[in-house]
């Protein structure tokens, strides 16, 4: 009986998320024929450029990955009421430690693998716990420590890639290659897609079985949704607070290693890539649900992939993409887009059902 | 008959699919005291959202001043001159008084709120409806009782002819109850007409003209109040007769579970609000704490369970020191707590029911038989419970925010009834609860006691700590002013002389009443000695 409106609403949520993305789409074409001699080629390319060939289609599986860990680090932290734009610094972290250890340690094939992720994890919590901590014993807002933390965190990254680990044969600021026995190979010729899918597949199973099977994950929802009532309740708030963004940060920094281990195999970045600010946009689409972040990565992949191509293909610079992309995310956060139309199929709903629901609960 | 409101066949579907009115006729005449009544979940407050603008019908007319009029929001409903008091009132507690009356039609001063204007202008008003308030003071720092007058000087200020009262006298002690339905005679006679919602049948009687009675949904009657009993509206609303006295079996009292040793509390604004506050609660009795709400009564039960540490003193749950202790800490030993404000400490408004229903409880290997947590027990768990204490729900998955507010109530006392504690501290146990369901968690609670489990009882409600304490003590001033071994043998006039502090014991006094209740049901006589108690009390 509760199924049907459970359905509904689910529909729903699908439903509006798909004419938010139909209209900013509109939108963007609009936009395109302003500044485009080539509007429907431009437009085109952006929109099926992603499957006109294997590769193109691999760019964009390469591209989620990522997106997908700092999603899923976001989305813990979110869940639970905190803030969280350290991201971007618990990957980069990641990505450091892997290296670091995907470079010194001489380890055979798969354990090698399993040693730099445990690493890269390490790191990303320590990233994660310093705000963490500061929150729930001084009360210092998570929102301005891990802003400030991620300059740090990449200040130092750079700093002991360049100072120890620089090829200084190669003619860029890089560092030294990793070894081979850490790398995630790639399985899909010609795409660069790896075996970084695998570990993939598990965080989205970990998180969303720890979220919404588990005592911690529950305390940790119970602390988002209303701490007062958690607090009351018995829940030490402050712990959650701690494991949250401790989590989140092992994700991320995770998200960091299997992206240097799959794809880069040396440490390239001398700029913040910004996965960290990707995986917010990815977390808020998905509405913190970890299934819903593995679509909003592959979504945010594939405009970015197409957004390339219609670069390169054509006038229209990459950078219309972030139009659209904000006025996605503004219509899908909107509570009351589409509010009105839900509910005339809910009263349709209900009057096709004829009975008083009431009466099921009355004695 | 003139009627200034005619709703007409309205009928309102919630989102979730629910039908909170179907094809309701409701009529007030002008310059009437119409009461709306029915069980939790009849769909008073939906109608009344309807009346407001602040939900949509589905269906149906309504009809002001016999014309047809459509309204889309709050402010259309304002500027027709409809006023409404929520169940969960609406006012910014960081604000003061006067800020709070005239907030959205602010008396300028350049780009500056004119504070005087605004403070005099409601003055004025609360002289005119003989309403008295602190104008200047902070909402966050006047009793509850001031809070319902601010929220009607609001509606008023605002031009408001017909008035909306959502449970007002929900948690108004009955000194302010009668003051406030004085101010509601005195607006009736100034041509105001009110619409009152209340599961108080006795105050339905004494206050109402007309009496409108809603069950699942629909009306199943209008009355005068004069032509019917409480037990006839009683009936009208449940469908069957409603026993109003509960059964109470006389209380064997053990030893002591709870103990609580000169407890003070000084705020951070230097405000001594408890000065050395001394009880024990031994198992198998309900020991009351009546008291004018704001003497301290709040702060107390938060120490208590652990929601805010106390400046000086102890408190001992079964020996065992657990002052300033997380509340986590003091339910591992044994104590629950129904909180005073079920939104902000009660439930998790997003939350499912059976997810509130296990809050206290997340740890324990009943639910978590390995790793994961078992969704079919919790599922389980939560229906038994929403069962046994009959909470109006599609299913125990439903979200507590969808619930009314008695089913919210009934959430929260459920989860801390079934904890299995070794003490309950229950603030306003039945805040905005039907009388069918009051019934129920009275036997409830006497059940409990009657099984060894301490039970403080905090109300404002003087009726209901009466009937069903044990022994009864008065918090005044953040004082305990007086303490009776038996509290069917105290009238509730006496009682009143406590509680506005004209008479206070002795501590010699309470100490004799201390020591004649210890043993057991020994003769109560010389605590009485000075009381002019008369039979014919609560019970
Ligand atoms: N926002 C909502 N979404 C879904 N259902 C709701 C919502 N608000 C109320 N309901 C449902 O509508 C019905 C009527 O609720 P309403 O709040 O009008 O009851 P009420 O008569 O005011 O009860 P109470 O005396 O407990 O306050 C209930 O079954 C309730 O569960
Ligand atoms: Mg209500």
């Amino acid at each position: 009986m509760n199924g049907t409106t459970r359905t509904t609403d689910y529909l729903f949520q699908v439903y509006r998320t798909l004419i938010a993305v139909f209209l900013a789409l509109v939108l963007g074409f609009v936009i395109t024929c302003f500044v485009s001699e080539m509007p429907l080629e431009a437009f085109g390319n952006f929109l099926l450029g992603p499957l006109t060939s294997v590769r193109r289609f691999g760019n964009v599986i390469e591209a989620a990955i990522p997106l997908v860990f700092t999603g899923l680090a976001v989305a813990i932290v979110f869940q639970a009421s905190q803030f969280n734009i350290g991201a971007e610094g618990q990957f980069f972290m990641g990505a450091v430690a892997a290296v670091i250890v995907g470079i010194v340690l001489p380890l055979p094939g798969v354990i090698h693998v399993l040693v730099c992720l445990a690493a890269a994890m390490a790191a990303g919590a320590l990233c994660g716990w310093i705000p963490g901590v500061l929150k729930a014993r001084l009360g210092a807002s998570e929102l301005v420590s891990s802003l400030m933390l991620n300059y740090v965190y990449f200040r130092l990254g750079v700093y002991v890639i360049n100072y120890h680990f620089r090829d200084k044969e190669a003619g860029a600021l890089v560092s030294w290659p990793v070894r081979e026995t850490s790398w995630l190979h790639q399985f899909l010729q010609p795409t660069r897609i790896h075996w970084g899918i695998l570990v993939v597949a598990a965080a989205v199973v970990f998180v969303y079985l720890f979220l919404y099977r588990t005592r911690w994950g529950y305390a940790l929802r119970m602390t988002g949704l209303n701490i007062n009532f958690a607090r009351y309740a018995g829940i030490s708030t402050a712990s959650v607070i701690v494991y949250s963004q401790v989590l989140g940060g092992a994700i991320a920094g995770l998200g960091g290693a299997v992206e240097m281990l799959g794809i880069h195999r040396r440490f390239i970045w001398m700029m913040m890539p910004g996965y960290g600010w990707d995986g917010i946009i990815v977390a808020i689409l998905a509405r913190n649900n970890p299934l819903g972040v593995v679509l909003g990565a592959l979504f945010l992949a594939y405009m970015r992939t197409g957004a390339d191509i219609m670069a390169r293909m054509t006038d229209v610079s990459a950078e219309m993409v972030t139009v659209i992309q904000g006025v996605m995310i503004l219509l899908v956060t909107a509570q009351a887009f589409l509010a009105g139309w839900r509910h005339r199929i809910v009263v349709r709903e209900a009057t096709r059902r004829k009975e008083v629901p009431q009466s099921e609960g009355a004695a | 008959m003139n009627a200034l409101l005619e709703m007409k066949r309205i009928t309102k579907v919630y989102p979730n699919g629910v039908v909170a009115n179907q094809s309701v006729d409701f009529s007030v005449a002008r310059g009437e005291i119409h009461a709306l009544v029915g069980e939790n979940g009849a769909g008073k407050t939906t109608l009344m959202k309807v009346l407001f603008g602040l939900e949509r019908a589905d269906e149906g007319e309504v009809f002001y001043k016999g014309e047809k009029v459509d309204i889309t929001s709050p402010s259309v409903a304002i500027s027709h001159g409809i006023g409404m008091v929520h169940q969960h009132f609406m006012l910014v507690p960081s604000l003061t008084v006067a800020e709070n009356v005239v907030l959205g039609l602010e008396p300028r001063r350049g780009i500056s709120l004119d504070v005087k204007a605004a403070v005099r202008r409601t003055e004025e008003l609360a002289e005119e409806y003989s309403l008295p308030v602190d104008a200047a003071a902070r909402v966050e720092d006047i009793p509850v009782g001031m809070r319902q007058k601010v929220e009607i000087l609001k509606a008023l200020l605002r031009g408001a002819e017909l008035l909306v009262l959502d449970e007002p006298t929900a948690v108004l002690t009955p000194q302010e109850t009668v003051e406030l339905f004085a101010a509601l005679r005195n607006l009736r006679e100034r041509g105001h007409t009110i619409i009152f919602i209340s599961h108080k049948l006795r105050e339905v009687k004494e206050i109402s003209d007309r009496v409108t009675v809603m069950r699942n949904g629909r009306v199943v009657g209008v009355v005068r109040t004069a032509e019917a009993t409480e037990a006839d509206i009683s009936r009208m609303m449940v469908g069957r007769e409603v026993v109003f006295r509960v059964e109470k079996p006389p209380a064997t009292p053990g030893r002591p579970v709870m103990r609580v040793e000169d407890l003070r509390l000084v705020t951070d604004a230097g405000k001594e609000v408890l000065k050395g506050v001394s009880f024990v609660v031994r198992r198998g009795e309900i020991l009351g704490v009546a008291g004018v709400e704001g003497n301290g009564q709040t702060e107390l039960v938060e120490i208590l369970t652990g929601l805010r540490p106390p400046s000086g003193g102890r408190v001992l749950v079964d020996g065992e020191d657990v002052t300033g202790a997380d509340p986590g800490t003091i339910r591992r030993c044994g104590v629950s707590h129904i909180p005073e404000d079920r939104m902000t400490y009660g439930a998790a408004a997003e939350a499912t029911i059976r997810e509130n229903l296990i809050a206290d409880r997340c740890w324990s290997k009943r639910f978590n038989p390995r790793v994961l947590m078992s969704l079919k027990v919790v599922a389980e768990h939560g229906d038994a419970l929403v069962r046994e204490y009959d909470i109006r729900a599609r299913s125990s998955a439903t979200p507590v925010k969808m619930l009314s507010g008695g089913n919210i109530q009934k959430v929260v006392v459920a989860r801390e009834l079934s904890a299995d504690p070794k003490v309950i501290v229950a603030n306003q146990p039945n805040r905005g609860i039907d009388v069918g369901a009051t019934e129920f968690i009275h036997r409830k609670l006497i059940e409990k006691r009657s099984s060894g489990v301490g039970v403080l009882l905090v109300s404002a409600d003087l009726n209901e700590v009466m009937s069903l304490s044990d022994r009864l003590l008065v918090l005044y001033g953040g004082e305990v002013v007086a303490l009776f071994p038996d509290a069917s043998e105290v009238t509730e006039e006496e009682l009143g002389l406590y509680m506005l502090g004209v008479k206070r014991m002795t501590p010699e006094e309470m100490a004799g009443a201390e020591a004649a209740s210890a043993g057991g049901r020994a003769d109560p006589s010389d605590a009485e000695a000075r009381s002019p108690a008369v039979g014919g009390g609560a019970r």
